[in-house]
């Protein structure tokens, strides 16, 4: 017999959840329509909320989530963000940025964001790190 | 369709008294379709033999789908005699890779000082193709590809004929370092080609006792292959891709292991053998060999 299945997520993003599954270190999950898929639990700390909680939301409902900011404490266009420039422009990028926590706190964090490119250059999503710094919580 | 194996083993050929009952070959698997054409899986060492039978009614054109380029998955191909036939067109499918291209690839094997022989100077008419992640009509049957977790560039094949589905994934570690349980099934390697599959050819590599020193190798224990099955909702699961290390004994204990595990979820388990074959059809699913 045949049956149709789910949409399969593509093997780039497979692997990258399970590095992230596996990362002490928050990391975001993208897919190729922009559409937040999965973040580990490190990024549970950030959002407050579980991934199996949150499901799969837009991009855009994440960047309502974490508020993003620059360093000098300007609100970011999405697209400015590094996941935006990785996702709209397809390379990576890396910046300081202020991003609200789940307590209502911001915290300046490092974010390295970077295209996932498969077989003919596919964009297949993006994965976003964070690296907190310390002691800059307000 | 018929499905025959002609190779199951894992990694290395392993011949010898012990693993005589369910063979050395490396994997190869002939699938003769209803409408009379051949897909091969694989080019392991069991496609020499497979070569020979082929030659006793020679056929113009056919159909290798590989799924990777690791050793044990194309070593056949140097011996497979309708290649040396300059009539023969044979068609061969494999994983894309961003950096070469098929033919380029199987080149650096079929070349010397690996091999004597350069594939620019095989005989038979080539053709190369990566492998389709949508679906490519062959005779009778559809056959679609799509990546697995591996090492390298890796795919499963799934070949549909009249409503039956024959899934192929020899090397597959389907999870590494997450629980498969806490997985959706779109989030599952492997499952958008194995699902409701009527036979699903499976890599169960290591017992699930060896399977903590090698993780990451890109092969599934007893629990990988038993919980994939369950969940792709296989009806008939065979292990393949048995470690050269074990011997016959050792894999009839696997399958019990295998069995215990599974325990009523999936339909029926066994282990490949050189010489299975199994009838897919209307009427259903037949082990007649």
């Amino acid at each position: 017999m045949t049956a149709t299945g789910p949409a399969a997520k593509s093997l780039p993003l497979i692997l990258a959840r399970e590095l992230a599954s596996n990362l002490s270190t928050p990391m975001f999950v993208l897919d190729g329509e922009g559409t937040l898929v999965f973040f580990n639990d490190a990024a549970e700390l950030i959002l407050g909320k579980a991934h199996s909680e949150v499901g799969e939301i837009s991009g855009l409902q994440l960047g309502e989530m974490l508020e993003l900011r620059d360093e000098h404490d300007a609100p970011m266009r999405r697209r400015d963000s590094p996941a935006g420039v990785a996702f709209y422009q397809r390379r990576p990028e890396h910046r300081t940025v202020r991003v609200k926590m789940f307590d209502g706190t911001h915290r300046l964090v490092e974010a390295t964001a970077y295209p996932l490119f498969g077989a003919g250059d596919m964009l297949h999503g993006v994965v976003t790190v964070f690296w907190p710094i310390n002691g800059t919580s307000s | 369709m018929r499905i025959r194996v002609w190779g199951c083993r894992g990694s290395l050929a392993a011949p010898g008294a012990s693993t005589v009952r369910y063979g050395g070959n490396t994997s190869c698997v002939a699938v003769e379709l209803e409408s009379g054409d051949v897909l091969v899986l694989d080019a392991g060492t069991g496609m020499r033999p497979l070569g020979v039978e082929l030659e006793q009614e020679p056929r113009a054109e056919m159909h290798v789908l590989l799924s990777h380029l690791h050793l044990d998955h194309v070593q056949g191909l140097g011996f497979f005699r309708p290649l040396f036939r300059p009539d023969a067109h044979v068609h061969i499918w494999g994983p894309a890779s961003p950096v070469q291209s098929l033919a380029d690839r199987l080149a650096i094997y079929l070349s010397p000082p690996l091999f004597p022989v350069r594939l620019a100077d095989i005989p038979a008419r080539i053709t190369f193709h990566d492998g389709p992640g949508n679906e490519v009509t062959i005779g009778s049957a559809t056959i679609r590809a799509g990546g697995v977790t591996h090492q390298g560039p890796t795919i499963g094949w799934r070949i549909e004929e009249h409503g039956r589905v024959l899934a192929y994934l020899p090397d597959h570690e389907p999870v590494i370092g997450v629980d498969l349980e806490s997985l959706a099934d779109d989030w599952l390697s492997g499952y958008d080609i194995a699902h409701h599959a009527d036979v699903l050819l499976h890599d169960a590599q290591y017992g699930d006792e060896e399977y903590p020193r090698h993780v990451g190798w890109g092969h599934s224990c007893i629990e990988h292959v038993t919980g994939f099955a369950r969940r792709a909702h296989a009806a008939n699961l065979v292990m393949f891709h048995h470690d050269p290390y074990h011997t016959d004994d050792d894999l009839e204990l696997l399958l019990d292991v295998a069995r215990k595990t599974a325990g009523d979820h999936v339909e029926h388990i066994c282990l490949a053998h050189e010489g299975m074959t199994i009838d897919l059809d209307a009427a259903g699913t037949r082990f007649v060999a």
